[in-house]
């Protein structure tokens, strides 16, 4: 038999301590577009403080109704305030949906792996994110601008369907106005008068200004997507060992034991969220897995 | 494991009429005892008042989505090999509560469970069962985690094994190296002989626990003898194995063949009915249920089984990844002899035969895998060509 | 024009034409300018030209009646504009504007139709340069068509 490692003395978590969610209240909810919206969350007991790295989820849990997993958007060198973008599609993100200023939340977390932005010093950067995938990536874009003379050029690609579905509006165009700060975004299909690009993601990436000897790509988005923002990125050269993506399946306990969160050999919860695509490559391209 | 000598002080002999001590002795100390019993016609695992409540002269003939159980007027214990359940529910139980929480106007607490329970004795696992109990433990003790329910179950448990000296008809656990004879994880072995002027069982002792128990029970030490003979109905044992599973490469075969169509072939077939992964012991997943009043100011959340055959099991927002059954099937394929090897460093198969036995339609996962190893892959062939009309 | 030869004959789209090629369309190449909002093509219309941009940014919008306008796709700088030129029966499938000031190279497609008649060489050509055009909006279409950002029912 295995040696159990043991918990009383703190060697490993148990199962149910690590499914019990700690409350935090809703300081704050912003509308980001008709089905998106932000909270703001603190903690209610226990310290002030909430650390994450940037790529890492949560899972959130609407007291009688159930949890879901959510990204963690805020800034990973700000933790006096939770921050989660959450789209209201299903039961429980509806449920959240209805909570009001004031109203309190169960957390769990932070659990999974993140973005390489530490690795990635001293290269290029390239984010490129589609719809919601915006907000998982955000912290990335947050942890490089506040560390901003140790990286190359930092060009953001963000993709979504309509002009009204542009998260973070106000945040992008403070950004736009930044000299260190590439920011081109497109949406699939736009009312006339729009001013901007129309049309998909990938097609900013071949005149997208980044060296790719010398990048680290972080891409998040619908799974079909990221496949065809890496073929290219790897078109314009980019190696398979320098992209990055962030993978999303069903998940229940988010700590390895639930089983419904794997991905060929790898958990989602436990491996990823943020995996190097040459680690998942082989089953990117396979279907139903 | 110690080399034998003429009194191997590690074997030793019980005779029939002492066996029912085993179990009083156990009872005394504080364990519940569980093991195999007969209900409403089912072999099932369940509490032991006596050895009285074993299934005795009871036997059964498995074949692929075939299962009887009959008596043939022995006096044997252990005379069946295996039923539909395994020693999982109660080590991984079916339903366990994770806590309570009450609503205090717009705030809510959080209670945790705690369940304090007797340890458990098993009488009659045998060896396949071992191994399985062992692969469980690499995946409740995961590193960062420890699936608590599991720990406290497991570190009290007493386990008397039992040495198979039939095959069962659908095992294969000789190819799966995991059997007949338990040879770790036990604090007793027990290889039953039921001669026409004897009835006695050869003890293999254990562990220092397994050593403690029997000594307060009659016993002898065992003879050459009899220790041979426990060699011989091994062996016997493993020739009447009626089926093989090659391991060789069998994970890079399967990473291999994600499109191989042999899958069509078995989604022709599976219903999807979820049987093999209730009955299989080493299936783990499970789901989490958070539910509420009527008042909605009492909430609690449980954990229970689930199966990767269900089409919940993979669902995210708007539809399932593996909306075929022919997915869900290689999924569990896959991820019990594959997948499992790189995520908990061993096969998650040990060849008990019960997902073949309780397949209604008699899926065999050794003919499985024997298919995709030896058919060769036509170039040709992509999912597109298949339409096997399921949902 | 003199102005316009080295400018064509850098371009990703002509390069690697027989020098005769470049001339020949150099020939029928124009300077053009059109102000934002300025519609460049309109559907229905013949079509007679296309257009290389230099700089500036093109919408190509598609009108419904319930909906109004819709910008289905934007062109910038360096990129075509326009293939109907090539294909019978020769007319804009869509309206081309001007989202901003954009400076662009007119193409006589009309005079180049004749031509690729006569010479098979630049016909073949031209048509290779096209279909890689096409290829690449029509897969860019295609996961525009898929809502990827959209919520399933």
């Amino acid at each position: 038999m295995e040696s159990i490692p043991d918990i009383e003395t703190g060697e490993a978590k148990g199962i149910v301590e690590a499914m019990l969610p700690t409350l935090f209240g809703i300081k704050a909810v912003r509308n980001e577009t008709h089905d998106t919206f932000t909270l703001d969350l603190e903690p209610v007991n226990g310290p002030a403080e909430f650390s994450f790295k940037a790529g890492q989820f949560n899972m959130l849990y609407v007291f009688g109704v159930g949890e879901v997993p959510i990204s963690i958007s805020g800034n990973p060198t700000d933790s006096s305030v939770l921050i989660h973008t959450i789209r209201s599609v299903g039961t429980v993100t509806k449920a959240i949906r209805r909570l009001k200023r004031g109203a309190f939340l169960g957390v769990r977390g932070p659990f999974g792996s993140h973005w390489p932005v530490d690795e990635a010093v001293g290269s290029d950067i390239v984010i490129v994110a589609g719809g919601i995938g915006l907000a998982p990536l955000r912290p990335a874009l947050y942890h490089v601008l506040s560390q901003r003379e140790r990286y190359g050029k930092v060009v953001l690609l963000y993709g979504t369907r309509s002009p009204d579905d542009i998260l973070y509006r106000r945040e992008l165009e403070r950004w736009r106005s930044r000299f260190d700060l590439d920011i081109y975004i497109t949406v699939d299909r736009a009312p006339s008068g729009w001013r901007g690009n129309v049309g998909v993601v990938t097609s900013l990436i071949p005149k997208a200004p980044f060296d790719p000897l010398n990048t680290t790509a972080m891409v998040c988005g619908p799974e079909v997507m990221m496949r065809f923002t890496v073929q290219e990125l790897q078109k314009r050269g980019i190696r398979g060992e320098d992209i990055y993506v962030s993978m999303e399946r069903n998940m229940k306990c988010a700590i390895g034991f639930c089983g419904h969160c794997q991905y060929g050999p790898m958990f989602i919860c436990k491996d990823g969220p943020v995996f190097s695509y040459n680690r998942v490559k082989d089953f990117f391209v396979l279907r139903e897995v | 494991m110690k080399e034998s000598n003429q009194h191997d002080p590690e074997t030793f002999v019980i005779e029939r009429q002492h066996f029912d001590s085993l179990l009083a002795v156990l009872k005394q100390r504080g364990y519940r005892v569980v093991g195999p019993t007969v209900h409403d016609g089912a072999l099932v695992y369940d509490e032991l008042t006596s050895a009285d409540d074993l299934p005795v002269g009871y036997t059964d003939e498995q074949a692929p989505g075939t299962y009887r159980l009959m008596k043939n007027g022995s006096k044997a214990l252990f005379g069946f090999t295996l039923g539909a359940q395994a020693w999982k529910r109660f080590l991984h139980p079916p339903t366990a509560q994770l806590w309570e929480g009450k609503r205090n106007g717009d705030t809510f607490e959080i209670k945790e469970e705690k369940t304090k329970q007797a340890p458990y004795a098993f009488i009659g696992v045998r060896s396949c069962e071992l191994h399985a109990i062992g692969i469980l433990d690499k995946v409740f003790f995961n590193g960062n985690y420890v699936d608590s329910t599991y720990a406290a179950r497991r570190r009290g448990v007493f386990i008397v094994a039992v040495n198979c000296t039939q095959a069962g008809g659908t095992c294969f656990c000789a190819s799966m190296q995991t059997g007949p004879r338990a040879t770790a994880g036990f604090d007793l072995a027990l290889t039953e002989f039921v001669d026409p002027n004897r009835h006695f069982f050869v003890v293999e002792v254990g562990s220092k626990r397994g050593a403690e128990i029997l000594r307060d029970l009659p016993h002898e030490p065992a003879g050459e003898g009899e220790k041979a003979r426990v060699e011989r109905s091994v062996a016997q044992t493993i020739a009447q194995m009626g089926r093989t599973m090659d391991t060789k490469n069998i994970k890079e075969l399967l990473y291999k063949n994600y499109e191989h169509p042999r899958w069509n072939d078995v989604a022709n077939r599976c219903l999807s009915c979820a049987n093999c992964t209730m009955v299989c012991p080493t299936c783990f997943c499970t789901t989490v249920d958070d539910m509420t009043d009527l008042t909605g100011d009492h909430a609690e959340r449980w954990r229970r089984w689930d199966s990767c055959f269900t089409m919940d099991f993979a669902y995210i927002h708007g539809g399932s990844i593996r909306a075929t059954t022919r997915s869900r099937y290689r999924q569990w394929l896959v991820h019990k002899l594959a997948t499992w090897i790189d995520q908990f460093g061993t096969t998650g198969c040990v060849g008990c035969g019960r997902c073949i036995t309780w397949c209604p339609v008699g899926i065999d996962i050794t003919e499985e895998v024997k298919a995709i190893r030896e058919t060769k892959r036509s170039p040709t062939t992509s999912i597109e060509d298949t339409n096997n009309g399921d949902s | 024009m003199e102005t316009l030869e080295p400018i064509l004959a850098e371009h990703p789209f002509l390069k690697g034409l027989e020098p005769h090629h470049v001339q020949l369309i150099v020939g029928c190449a124009s300077n053009i300018r059109f102000d934002s909002g300025q519609f460049i093509l309109r559907e229905g219309e013949e079509a007679n030209q296309f257009y290389i941009i230099r700089k500036g940014k093109v919408a190509l919008e598609v009108f419904s009646p319930e909906r109004g306008p819709i910008i289905i796709d934007t062109l910038v700088d360096g990129e075509v504009l326009g293939w109907s030129w090539l294909i019978p029966p020769y007319y804009w499938r869509f309206d081309a504007r001007a989202v901003e000031l954009t400076r662009a190279i007119a193409l006589d497609g009309k005079c180049l139709r004749t031509k690729c008649e006569e010479d098979h060489h630049l016909a073949y050509e031209l048509l290779k340069r096209f279909a890689a055009i096409m290829e690449q909006r029509l897969q860019a279409t295609r996961l525009q068509l898929m809502d990827i950002y959209g919520v399933n029912p």
